[in-house]
């Protein structure tokens, strides 16, 4: 990309600005730190130029936007053409409290919707469950049954979306931990909803592969690029071998990443993601589809970096995080609200998350060009040295024969919680500093007003769900899970037009979920720390 | 479950004054283990015996790991918004099984206004985002000693 003669010009004059300007500063006035790295500890240069881009390939490295490998974006014309899609994840209380949620945020101008489920619906419980009690609604919205989805969805132009459902096992076992069967059983369902779905209902995108909850669990930021490929290879992987053309689904696999506070490592992180997956998946799977090469990416910016201390201030890490997912091209975007590491967010917390992408998109004009960072000499470094260190990772899981058993042998697990630690040593030593925890701290603390779920939602949902039970065609309700006990057993059998004929009728979701837990298993905590 | 006991810990002599023993636990469904797993690992760095219970446990699940392992104090780490029924509905089952005097104490999102309403009902203290790790080693090791 660089005139070789002109490069070593540069090189020279950069030793002897070393060596007769800088030295000298350096003597007389040191640097604030001893090191400099970023939030996840890596050491960052104080200048970075031309001369170690020397082999670097516009061509190969970036290309255009909507070019392979994509490292400037997946569409040809990015924020230009159209916007990226403001989509608050929002859940809480009842389905109707989040109905009336939903309405008032594309009343907003929000542009896109996400569901947070409560944490009995993700672990396969209803609310009436002993294992529901005291956490119906608390962080998210509590859903047994079609009826809920019904009320949940009610007067939203459902017509007019395309949808994703989260559906990546993996991270779960590694970071999130909202898991029900082993890893197996598990796959199964995976491979199932991708045959389904690339028949079915072609325009859903049927895994949003997260390293989110990686990141938030305490990972670093290379390796939640690398788990995250590393689970996006094993879902290929698992399609491929159950018989699936490797074009008819991968187009329809979609990213989320975390958007924490290092600004500059996390857009780095989001170039490199996109050219690592075009290589991996034209390289190493032989895709046809250009559609199968290109990454799209949900971002959210990173709950674990808000403060309880001075907690307007996280309105300001948010908006950074926030700009940084722009400028790494993110195709959806989660802004937290600052009252989140209290609570589920107020309306007016949520509004002010929201108005805070919107002045990015319509003030701040960096959505008025694609790629504005491209060709930075730090910002295409950083963007080098992402790629070659997660791609380590990802060599040394295929090594040990697949994210599968890596995670059974605990290892990204392992290695996030090691991260996880560091990081929480250098803040209590003061290496890192966090505004309102270890540094400038306020002697008083003004406090926010933050929402309540209110214990009513509990009873009325079990209550709901009892009377759903009640009124459903008892027969057809057996009958249903008598079938989806029996397709579990046959590993033929594809699970979900037997789970959507359950749904249908009113079955609820932890009565399927009790059902194959019977056939196939319970996964348990191993617990390491 | 996980325990961190150092060889022979457990076949120790009963004249011997044995170490702390802390039950680091995670009831409810969510799945926010960061902070119970550097807890769990600053105490055993600090050279406190812990067991780390895993995710999701139940209130009984709890307090059944807490007699079996005869702990002398248990950490709870709420992130779920459930702290106002886990933490009393554990505190009674202890005193049912009559380990009353197991100490309890945890933290995770807590609004500040519920906290003295734990203590009423016998959390012996709440930490709050933010607490550095030695503050929790450092009250554990004034807090703590091996019961009878």
């Amino acid at each position: 990309m660089y005139d070789r003669k002109k490069l070593a010009g540069i090189a020279a004059r950069r030793k002897k600005w070393q060596d007769e300007e800088l030295a000298p500063t350096l003597r007389k006035s040191p640097q604030r730190l001893e090191r400099f790295s970023t939030v996840s500890d890596e050491e960052i240069g104080l200048l970075y130029t031309a001369d170690p881009l020397s082999n670097f390939d516009y061509d190969e490295d970036l290309g255009n936007p909507g070019q392979y490998p994509y490292t400037r974006g997946v569409q040809p014309t990015m924020y230009r053409g159209r916007l990226w899609t403001m989509r608050q994840f929002a859940g809480f209380g009842s389905a109707e409290d989040t109905n009336a949620r939903f309405k008032f945020l594309l009343s907003q101008g929000q542009t896109g919707l996400s569901t947070a489920f409560h944490f009995p619906t993700l672990m396969g419980y209803d609310s009436d469950s002993p294992r529901a009690k005291g956490e119906v609604g608390m962080c998210g919205v509590a859903v047994d049954s079609l009826k809920d989805m019904e009320i949940l969805f009610d007067g939203i132009p459902l017509d007019k979306v395309g949808g994703t459902i989260q559906n990546d096992i993996l991270k779960e076992y590694i970071a999130q931990h909202s898991w029900i069967f082993p890893p197996e059983p598990s796959m199964r369902i995976i491979t199932d909803i991708l045959s389904y779905c690339s028949d079915n209902v072609p325009r859903w995108n049927t895994i949003s592969i997260s390293g989110y909850h990686i990141r938030e669990a305490g990972s670093t930021a290379i390796q939640e690029l690398a788990f995250t490929i590393a689970d996006g290879i094993a879902y290929v992987q698992a399609g491929i071998d159950a018989g699936i053309p490797v074009d008819r689904f991968a187009p329809r696999l979609s990213y989320f990443f975390n958007a924490h506070m290092d600004f500059f490592e996390e857009i780095a992180k989001y170039r490199a993601a996109r050219r690592m997956w075009a290589r991996i998946m034209r390289e190493r799977f032989h895709a046809k589809d250009e559609n199968s090469w290109k990454l799209r990416f949900h971002t959210q910016t990173a709950g674990c970096t808000l403060t309880a201390q001075q907690p307007m201030n996280n309105v300001v890490r948010v908006a950074l995080q926030a700009l940084s997912g722009v400028l790494g091209g993110t195709q959806s975007l989660h802004t937290n609200s600052m009252d989140e590491t209290l609570a589920l967010p107020t309306e007016q917390a949520v509004t002010v998350a929201l108005r805070t992408q919107q002045i990015i998109a319509e003030e701040s004009g960096v959505a008025n060009t694609i790629d504005p960072l491209g060709g930075s000499f730090f910002v295409e470094q950083l963007t080098n040295e992402m790629e070659e260190k997660a791609m380590e990772y990802v060599r040394k899981i295929d090594e040990m024969g697949g994210m599968v058993k890596a995670i059974k042998q605990g290892y990204p697990q392992r290695e996030v919680a090691d991260a996880a630690f560091h990081f929480q040593r250098l803040v209590d030593a003061g290496k890192k500093r966090i505004v309102g925890v270890n540094a400038y701290l306020s002697p008083e603390e003004t406090p926010i007003p933050l929402l309540k779920i209110d214990e009513r939602v509990e009873r009325q949902q079990v209550a709901r769900t009892r009377e759903v039970r009640r009124r459903r065609d008892a027969k057809k309700a057996k009958a249903c899970l008598a079938a989806l006990k029996e397709g579990s057993l046959a590993p033929n059998v594809n699970l979900m037009p037997l789970l959507v004929d359950a749904a249908r009728g009113y079955v609820t979701l932890g009565e399927m979920c009790d059902t194959l837990r019977e056939t196939m298993g319970v996964y348990t905590d191993p617990a390491m720390f | 479950m996980a325990t961190a006991k150092g060889k022979g810990a457990a076949a120790a002599p009963k004249k011997a004054v044995r170490k702390v023993r802390i039950l680091v636990g995670k009831p409810g469904l969510d799945g926010h283990d960061r902070g119970a797993k550097i807890i769990a690992r600053a105490l055993r760095d600090a050279g406190v015996e812990v067991i780390y219970t895993g995710l999701h446990q139940t209130p009984e699940m709890i307090v059944s790991a807490a007699a079996q392992e005869d702990v002398d104090g248990i950490g709870l780490s709420i992130l779920s918004g459930a702290h106002n029924y886990l933490f009393p509905r554990i505190i009674r089952l202890l005193r049912e099984k009559k380990m009353g005097d197991v100490v309890l104490f945890g933290g995770g999102i807590i609004p500040d206004e519920d906290i003295p309403k734990l203590v009423k009902k016998g959390v012996d203290r709440v930490f709050t985002p933010g607490t550095p790790i030695q503050e929790i080693v450092d009250y554990v090791n004034g807090r703590i000693q091996p019961r009878k």
